[in-house]
């Protein structure tokens, strides 16, 4: 991997944190309407896995998916406009921020229902098969998926079918509330894609170097054996499930001990700084991102609102 | 024109979709070499080849699911559910995401898919294998629901859904895929504008008898009674119940006063119960000259014996009496 490589995984990791720290500011301004689901603290994942695709690679993605849309090239200004339920959104305000899809750059969608895009991503793939395209679906689910009755028919039916999909599921530790280890049947969740004759690999996934040179590979593996295959990334997220959590399930220990120890940005920024990358590149990269942020976020807030057209007719196409 | 069954005719249908879409491809359990547990795929996939014809593992879900999937990535799927009540299992990928999709990505995707199903009663298949659920999707947002009720308008209505670019819920009473008659096998339509109305099967002007699938042969058949004498009874069959036609029906009604409601399924939350209030909140609620009734299956799980089953489900002599009942009162 070149430097420009690495400064842009560093880019983007940046982007989606400020992306998600300004959501958290404009939600206690008052100025969101409904929750979200933030992934600060998984960056790595999001980040390696998407820029290790190619632009007409697809993704499926979750309802913790602002760092999935923006990696596969969505705009900031777009998806704040989504979340603040202007015209410009991606959904014309009609996903918010759990639904966001951006077809453009190949993001299929986010979605709400855990393990939903599972099913989803295999048809993604079947038409890629169909259409004898190089291409692979890359979905990605939490590891509260793991227990759906959809990931086991999805996996089931994609190495049955040979379908170009990259399962990757990002292991934050918690479904919700509930502790993957205490979820999970026979402890490990890359285990089970074995079970359905897919390969698969548990990697770490806050350090963004492991996920994007994995996911590269895969890739690459995918494209000449047109086989699916599955990673296990295993990360976690600092803030809440949702706007509405207590934390009452895990101790401020355990969430420092990720947060000084692991973080994904730091690491990587001190990786790049022994690679003996000058500080001020870095420095300027963090003025860049915060502009755009910056500007992004004011460009939504006086952006005209979605008008009140005929829902019922939008309802069909 | 042909003779033929609607099994026979809903297979044409599906030949014509496969050869004028190459990205048509279909998928559901048996539909290969066992050519569907009622034969209507039969024969297709020495046709078309396992690459367009997929057997799949009994795993609705992922059925219906990769239906969404491929449907928002340039394909055109028609799956199948072998019994429709198995179609409870396929519920995430149908209710929440095929219907909501297009809307939920502010119009950025459709998603042009075909669920077929088996539905209904009278084979003995016992309540597992026999319900009539089709108003369970006129509830959700986003979804079509197709019930044709014999050869002809079972293959026009297939191809309507096929150029129609929403999901459509394609219910087939399993009563009717041996009903035989002519067919005109008609080209591709252009658009799907078949879909959302109901037919007048019968002219008349005394009562008026809605109903859909199957039970629309049994009320067909129940009005020959000789016993009903010079009444002039007008049927009309729903074909599309969402979106439903209920202003014909109000038109209907309008001119013969009266309206009664037949089905299969049991009244709660139905088809027929949303009906009535369509049109008693109508302006043919002036001219009713008494309460419209529904005749509709008993709230009960079906039972598996003859004389039990059809003691649930509506029959002729039922629709008999309860005509000459609502044809008393003046």
């Amino acid at each position: 991997m070149n430097q420009e490589n690495k400064l842009e995984l560093y880019r983007m990791m940046l982007l989606i944190r400020l992306f998600e720290e300004a959501l958290e500011e404009m939600f206690s301004r008052g100025l969101l309407h409904g929750t979200m689901h933030l992934s600060i603290g998984q960056e790595a994942t999001a980040t390696g896995a998407c820029l290790a695709l190619e632009k007409e690679d697809l993704i499926t993605s979750t309802h913790r998916g602002h760092g999935h849309c923006l990696a596969k090239g969505a705009d900031p200004y777009k998806m704040f406009a989504e979340l603040l339920g202007r015209e410009d959104g991606y959904c014309r305000g009609r996903g918010g921020s759990m639904h966001i899809a951006d077809l453009s750059n190949g993001n299929l969608g986010a979605n709400g229902i855990v393990a939903g895009s599972l099913t989803i991503s295999v048809g993604a793939a079947l038409s890629l098969q169909m259409q004898n395209t190089d291409n692979i679906v890359l979905c990605f689910f939490g590891d509260g998926a793991v227990n759906e009755g959809s990931f086991h028919e999805a996996l089931n039916l994609a190495s049955l079918w040979d379908l170009p999909v990259l399962f990757i599921c990002e292991n934050n530790q918690y479904g919700m509330s509930m502790a993957s280890e205490n979820a999970v049947a026979g402890g490990s969740i890359a285990q089970r894609a074995e079970s359905y004759g897919i390969e698969s690999i548990s990697i770490d996934g806050n350090d963004v170097e492991e996920v994007y040179n994995t996911v590269s590979k895969f890739k690459d593996t995918i494209k000449s054996s047109k086989k699916p295959m599955f990673i296990e990334s295993v990360t976690y997220r600092y803030r809440g499930h949702s706007k509405s959590d207590r934390n009452l399930y895990r101790s401020s220990d355990e969430i420092n001990f990720w947060k000084d120890e692991k973080d994904p940005l730091k690491r990587f920024i001190g990786k790049l700084t022994e690679e003996k990358i000058e500080v001020e590149t870095l420095k300027k990269i963090e003025t860049e991102v915060k502009e755009l942020i910056k500007n992004s976020v004011k460009k939504a807030l006086e952006s005209p609102e979605s008008p009140k057209t005929n829902l019922e007719e939008d309802s069909y196409a | 024109m042909p003779e033929m069954t609607t099994g026979q005719a809903i297979k044409e249908a599906l030949s014509l979709c496969l050869d004028s879409n190459e990205t048509t491809f279909m998928a559901g359990e048996d539909i290969g070499v066992y050519g569907g547990a009622f034969g209507v795929t039969d024969g297709l996939l020495e046709k078309y080849g396992e690459e367009r014809i997929k057997d799949t593992p009994i795993s609705e879900d992922v059925i219906a699911g990769l239906a969404v999937g491929a449907a928002i990535t340039g394909s055109k799927p028609i799956v199948e559910m072998q019994f429709s009540d198995f179609i409870v299992n396929a519920m995430d990928p149908i209710v929440n995401q095929a219907a909501k999709l297009h809307f939920m990505y502010g119009g950025a995707v459709n998603v042009p898919m075909i669920v077929r199903g088996a539905s209904g009663a009278g084979t003995g298949a016992a309540a597992q294998h026999s319900q009539s659920l089709e108003s369970w999707f006129c509830h959700v947002p986003g979804l079509k629901v197709v019930t044709p009720s014999n050869p002809q308008n079972a293959y026009d209505l297939l191809l309507a859904s096929f150029v129609d670019l929403n999901p459509i819920i394609f219910m087939e009473h399993k009563l009717i895929y041996k009903l035989k008659s002519d067919v005109n096998l008609g080209p591709m339509p252009n658009d799907s504008s078949a879909l959302g109305k109901s037919k007048v099967v019968k002219e008349g002007s005394d009562i008026t008898i809605a109903s859909y699938s199957n039970m629309v042969n049994t009320v067909i058949n129940a009005t020959k009674d000789e016993s009903l004498g010079d009444y002039s009874i007008e049927i009309i069959d729903l074909l599309t119940l969402s979106p439903l036609d209920s202003e014909k029906i109000i038109e209907s009604v309008e001119k013969t006063k009266k309206l009664l409601v037949c089905q299969e399924a049991p009244a709660s939350s139905s088809i027929g119960s949303t009906l009535i209030s369509e049109v008693v909140s109508s302006r043919a609620f002036r001219v009713l000259t008494q309460a419209p009734e529904i005749l509709a299956g008993l709230h009960s799980p079906m039972p598996s014996a003859k004389h039990l089953e059809t003691t649930v489900i509506p029959q002729e002599e039922d629709i008999v009496k309860k005509i000459k009942e609502m044809m008393s009162y003046e």
